[in-house]
């Protein structure tokens, strides 16, 4: 049979919300960790969309964001980001490494670091926390980083979805800390056949 | 008023004058815009993937270089547009973020860039104008007015083609 996401049904969805609620979770704790803040998350959201609907997501296809992508392989192949309003990035490198400029619109090779520094942490959490709820093994590649419009940004793990379908699957998951300056999303982005393993590992689907 | 319609990633549309198409956040994909000066019918598409042969699930049209540009082609003439005086801009292509290996994932942007001229060549429509690659966003719209290229990004300036 092959695997289709338009054919998901909802126990699936709750098995892949459940996903995105132990990776973030675990990710959520590590940044707390290392801001030293109370951060909150929200459900998971498994989202299955048109292609057209993705640039949006966001609250708008041209809003500026940062974006840092991890590739992933192994049992499960894919990629995971982080995406931060450019604001939520500041408040964050400001917290790890000290006020920095807000003069200028840049960010200084030092922030860039930090910045990829927090998504390495970020996804390492993601993909250990979902290793001990499925046993399946992956590593995260380097982290790269964009900083541009938000569609453009969503663009890059959508056309991957592309070559398989007509549809894209995201498992995303806002946090914040409550007052809006560090807010964020996580977006866990598999390959179809790796949907298929990881819902067959989790025994939802034969 | 004009009337401005939008197109989505992996979308098609095409307008009487007058119009305008826009599409928001163009990454690797690239904006295939057309234009016939005679009638001034226009259309766009923004397509994700180099071309419909290797895609294992090609039901829209609209996602792949070689298949977008004859669905646009064939919507335009049935708005009365002359196939022979259509001339293509194009905008995109870029790659955003900088992977250093050498997956299919580098260079979608270049790759559906060279599909869509290829494609544009096959069948007579020259490439005027075009605005593709680097490493950053691109929002466009095309006017039936004129025929021009509004290309809009973050840090990057707006330019018209």
């Amino acid at each position: 049979m092959v695997f289709r996401i338009d054919e998901l049904n909802s126990m699936h969805i709750d098995v892949l919300k459940e996903i995105g609620n132990v990776g973030a979770g675990n990710a959520v704790t590590a940044l707390a960790k290392m801001l030293n803040k109370r951060i909150e998350m929200n459900v998971p959201e498994v989202k299955i969309l048109e292609f057209r609907e993705v640039s949006d997501i966001l609250g708008g296809a041209e809003i500026p964001v940062i974006g840092v992508l991890l590739n992933v392989s192994g049992d499960l192949t894919g990629s995971i980001m982080f995406i931060f309003e450019i604001n939520a990035a500041r408040e964050i490198v400001s917290l790890l490494i000290g006020s920095q400029n807000c003069e200028t619109e840049e960010f200084s090779e030092l922030e860039i670091s930090a910045i990829k520094e927090v998504g390495n942490i970020l996804a390492g959490s993601y993909l250990s926390a979902l290793f001990e709820l499925t046993g399946l093994k992956t590593v995260s590649s380097v982290p790269y980083i964009a900083i541009d419009m938000a569609g453009a940004i969503l663009s890059v793990p959508a056309i991957e979805f592309g070559k398989s379908g007509d549809k894209v699957l995201y498992i995303a998951t806002e946090f914040s800390d409550g007052d809006t300056k560090v807010k964020g999303d996580f977006f866990l982005v598999l390959d179809v056949d790796s949907f298929e393993t990881l819902l067959k590992v989790l025994g939802v689907v034969n | 008023m004009k009337n401005v319609i939008r197109v989505g990633m992996a979308d098609l549309n095409v307008c009487a004058h007058p119009g305008i198409l826009t599409t928001l956040g163009l990454g690797s994909c690239v904006g295939v815009a057309l234009y016939d000066p005679t009638t001034k019918v226009i259309g766009l598409a923004h397509i994700m993937l180099p071309t419909s042969t290797q895609a294992k699930d090609s039901t829209n049209p609209a996602k792949f270089a070689d298949t977008a540009i004859e669905k646009l082609l064939e919507e335009m003439e049935k708005l009365g547009a002359d196939r022979t005086k259509i001339v293509a801009k194009l905008a995109g292509g870029a790659q955003m973020f900088p992977f250093n290996n050498s997956s299919d994932m580098m260079k979608i942007g270049l790759r559906n860039v060279l599909a869509s001229k290829k494609k544009l060549q096959e069948l007579n429509i020259p490439v005027v104008a075009e605005d593709t690659g680097g490493n950053y966003g691109r929002t466009i719209e095309l006017d039936s007015g004129n025929g021009r290229l509004r290309i809009k990004t973050i840090g990057h300036g707006v330019k018209e083609i």
